[in-house]
């Protein structure tokens, strides 16, 4: 089937929605997504979304953005975190606008409360710059924006999923995209296309993420030729519940909550003497796993307690509801009494598809863009988040740069023609999916995937070096053999998840190379990227992007590009 | 420790009628059910349909029926069941099957469209944030909650009996927006609702309460609005 549109945007969490709504009835605008809308994993997000709005105390947008220059371990682009900074009080004031149902102070204002990493004065102490929504800030504004989307008419396409971009002398013209409930291969003609497909978490076996956070958008990007950026850098969140990687909010240590090693030590204070437990996510990761190594883990094993006990019934029923609830469903314990047992999940790449501040799609290191390809959110690397992204950040990362890269598509609509679509535009598809559903192979998804995500959570996680390194690339080489020789189960063509998952599982193997191939590449410490046999940070070599281009045959071939500074110099980072 | 799952199965393109079929496998007590559906899927019978994403009760994807009642198979664990281990798995009943666990919830976002989803602002004298009583916004709080799973509207006994009923989720949503202190048309909202098909369907049997993930006092909002259309009926 054949579709007509300006605009085609994959994705409808907080990225997809805001660029839609913005574009509104300006162009002739279609949102295909995987997962109903408010499915997206953008709703899981919990503890808040940063602006130096200053309603509970002094705060500016220069701490806001000298933060996220930190936090990123100076590989942030300051200009776009510039942008993000400066940009995020009238984002928040947006939002309130149209309905997101923020806590309040007494006086009637957006409340906000301390996060990991934000600080007042340039790193004096923590300051409170999130605002929130209990800890469900993500759900309440992806169903905000849904539901302007709906006010707008904004036409979605659910449980589509995208397979491939269709370039046409070098612009993007279209999608080719598979329907969930018929099997039938969709064609969208358009004259640009934005991504906005999220994450890609479930690379590693303990994650935050959810089942669809697959990176299709990023690994589609790059097998038409648009470089990843940055892919090395993967947060491990500090807290996620134990053996299940479940998200427990920074929040909870933005509130107060405290992390405890086995012999019942507030463990931070000895690492981030100033800021405690609210020093950023890598180090507190890394300082959980040098706590392990020193035999300092609860009963010797690999997680710690959070705990919430002195904080009172109150601030954790209100303030933290949803993590309470998701303790006492999925631990089994009551953070009123008792502490949480947590340690590192993955949560966030910091990497993804290069853009530049507009959310227009780079092709090379002279921010060449690929014509009529746009993206925004996690799928995309502006960067803003650098090494490391600060708490609160990734939310209004969504926002600011949805935002602009909506308008940036309004210009580019105005300012083109539809290219004519190539011949055939889905047959690769169509091919593709015949040989998978005819193959005779004796792989299913299942087996490839959890190898795959065990060889990542045990080689390229927290700490890195060269040989783990290498022996999660010489797996990932295997795995993909394997993954020629896959055959599906399931022959029908109504949901069909045996295909899907297949389908997913050829985008999480191309990322997880990428990633693995960049952490060899970096050889030196800087924000989520730890290597062990190179344990400083070197801003003489490596005070550049990654960035990494599809290679069918000799796989990614790594390139690097400048980092922009622009008020701050880079200075050693402790908390 | 082995576990048995009867699960309903139907394949429009190849079953004339729906049947159930039988699946033994390995779970810890502290597995939530989805894990187990996933089980199924990767190790024994890669056909089998659900819907699933976060897998932790936020995205409100998986709402199946789970030993007769309606859950999120996400949000239950093994050990939360006191059936020998046993297990039923059902699709949401109310609903248009599509497969086997897969229904068609069109119609349920189709009743959410129609209560104005969105907020119409008054007027923000400030260049900011609308001042919002922190009472005001606690008042809404529990709506907030909602994840859209279609829990309450497929458990509600009304809804079965009327299809026409706007349903507990949409209501709720028409709730949480009647008493958003920052809205402009609330009158309009209320008329909108003051219908026997609206409102006035809830025969408030508390079904909706009883199967909400979130754990939503949705029978008490959809009460605070019946007394706010009679406040208003008696003021006009």
């Amino acid at each position: 089937m054949k579709h007509q549109y300006d605009v085609i945007i994959v994705g409808a969490g907080l990225a997809g929605l805001r660029a839609a709504v913005e574009i509104g009835k300006d162009a002739h605008v279609a949102v295909l997504t995987k997962v109903f809308a408010t499915r997206s994993h953008s709703g899981a997000a919990q503890g808040g979304i940063g602006a130096a709005l200053g309603n509970e105390e002094e705060d500016h947008c220069e701490w806001h953005m000298f933060d996220t220059v930190k936090g990123s371990d100076y590989l942030g682009d300051q200009d776009a975190i510039e942008i993000l900074a400066n940009d995020a009080p009238r984002a928040i004031y947006e939002l309130e606008n149209l309905g997101v149902p923020f806590n309040r102070t007494s006086e009637g204002k957006i409340a906000q409360r301390a996060f990991g990493g934000h600080t007042r004065n340039y790193g004096e102490a923590p300051v409170k710059r999130a605002c929130y929504a209990a800890t469900r800030t993500g759900r309440v504004i992806l169903d905000t924006l849904w539901e302007q989307s709906l006010q707008r008419g904004i036409e979605f396409f659910d449980e589509f999923q995208m397979l491939s971009l269709i370039v046409q002398d070098g612009q993007c013209c279209g999608v080719v995209a598979y329907e969930l409930s018929t099997g039938k291969l969709h064609t969208f003609h358009c004259k640009a296309v934005m991504l906005a497909t999220g994450g890609a978490g479930k690379i590693y076996k303990t994650t935050s993420n959810a089942f669809a956070s697959t990176g299709d958008g990023m690994a589609i990007a790059y097998r038409a030729g648009a470089p990843l950026e940055d892919m090395e850098f993967v947060q491990f969140h500090p807290t996620g519940i134990y053996k299940l990687g479940i998200l427990i909010s920074e929040a909870a240590r933005g509130e107060g909550g405290i992390l405890l090693n086995n012999e019942g030590e507030r463990f931070m204070e000895r690492y981030a003497p100033v800021i405690k437990d609210l020093a950023p996510r890598d180090m507190i990761s890394r300082c959980m796993l040098e706590e392990m190594r020193a035999g300092r883990g609860i009963d010797g094993k690999d997680y710690f307690h959070l705990s919430l006990t002195h904080l009172g019934e109150d601030v954790i029923e209100k303030k933290l509801a949803e993590i309470t609830s998701f303790a006492r469903t999925y631990a089994g314990v009551d953070p009123v009494k008792e502490p949480i047992p947590v340690q590192p999940t993955c949560h966030y790449m910091m990497g993804g598809i290069a853009t530049d501040a507009d959310g227009r799609v780079i092709v090379d290191e002279k921010n060449t863009p690929f014509a009529g390809l746009y993206a925004a959110g996690e799928c995309a690397c502006v960067s803003v988040h650098g090494a490391n992204r600060l708490g609160c950040n990734a939310l209004l990362d969504t926002l600011v740069f949805g935002r602009r890269a909506g308008m940036a598509l309004k210009a580019f609509n105005q300012s083109v023609a539809r290219p004519k679509l190539p011949a055939k535009p889905e047959k690769n598809d169509a091919d593709m999916i015949q040989a998978l559903m005819n193959s005779t192979g004796k792989e299913t998804s299942g087996p490839i995937r959890a190898e795959l995500q065990e060889s990542m959570m045990e080689n390229v996680s927290v700490f890195r070096q060269k040989d783990s390194l290498n022996t999660a690339l010489a797996k990932i080489t295997q795995l993909k053999k394997r993954y020629q020789n896959l055959s599906i189960q399931d022959k029908g063509n109504c949901f069909n998840r045996d295909l899907l998952d297949a389908i997913e599982l050829g985008h999480l193997l191309d990322l997880a190379e990428v990633i693995t191939r960049g952490a060899l590449h970096r050889e030196e410490s800087r924000g989520a990227h730890s290597r062990e046999d190179f344990p400083e940070r070197d801003d003489k070599t490596f005070l550049a992007h990654t960035l990494a281009r599809y290679d069918a045959v000799k796989g990614p071939q790594i390139f690097t590009k400048p980092v922009t500074l622009t008020k701050f110099e880079p200075k050693e980072r402790t908390y | 420790m082995q576990c048995h799952f009867t699960v309903y199965r139907f394949n429009p393109q190849a079953d004339k009628k729906p049947r159930y079929h039988e699946y033994r496998i390995d779970a810890e007590p502290t597995d939530k059910i989805l894990d187990c559906l996933n089980k199924i899927r990767w190790e024994q019978d890669a056909t089998l349909a659900f819907r699933s994403s976060c897998a932790h009760g936020i995205c409100g994807s998986d709402a199946l029926m789970i030993n007769g009642r309606v859950e999120l198979a996400c949000q239950k664990l093994v050990r939360d069941f006191k059936t020998g281990n046993n297990f039923v798995i059902e699709p949401l009943p109310l609903f248009e099957l599509v497969k086997d666990l897969i229904v068609d919830l069109e119609p349920f976002f189709e009743k959410y469209r129609q209560v104005q989803p969105y907020l119409k602002p008054g007027k923000n004298d400030s260049d900011k944030e609308f001042i919002q009583e922190a009472e005001n916004q606690e008042f809404i709080e529990p709506a907030l909650r909602c994840i859209l799973c279609a829990s309450c509207t497929a458990g509600c006994p009304i809804n079965r009996a009327n299809p026409d009923y706007l349903g507990p989720a949409a209501l709720l949503r028409a709730f949480r927006y009647i008493f958003d202190s920052r809205d402009s048309i609330t009158e309009e909202r209320l008329e909108r609702i003051d219908t026997e098909d609206g409102i006035w369907g809830c025969k408030t049997m508390w079904w909706c309460t009883e199967v909400c993930p979130k754990e939503i006092p949705i029978t008490k909002c959809l009460g605070q609005i019946k007394r706010a259309v009679k406040q208003k009926d008696k003021g006009g």
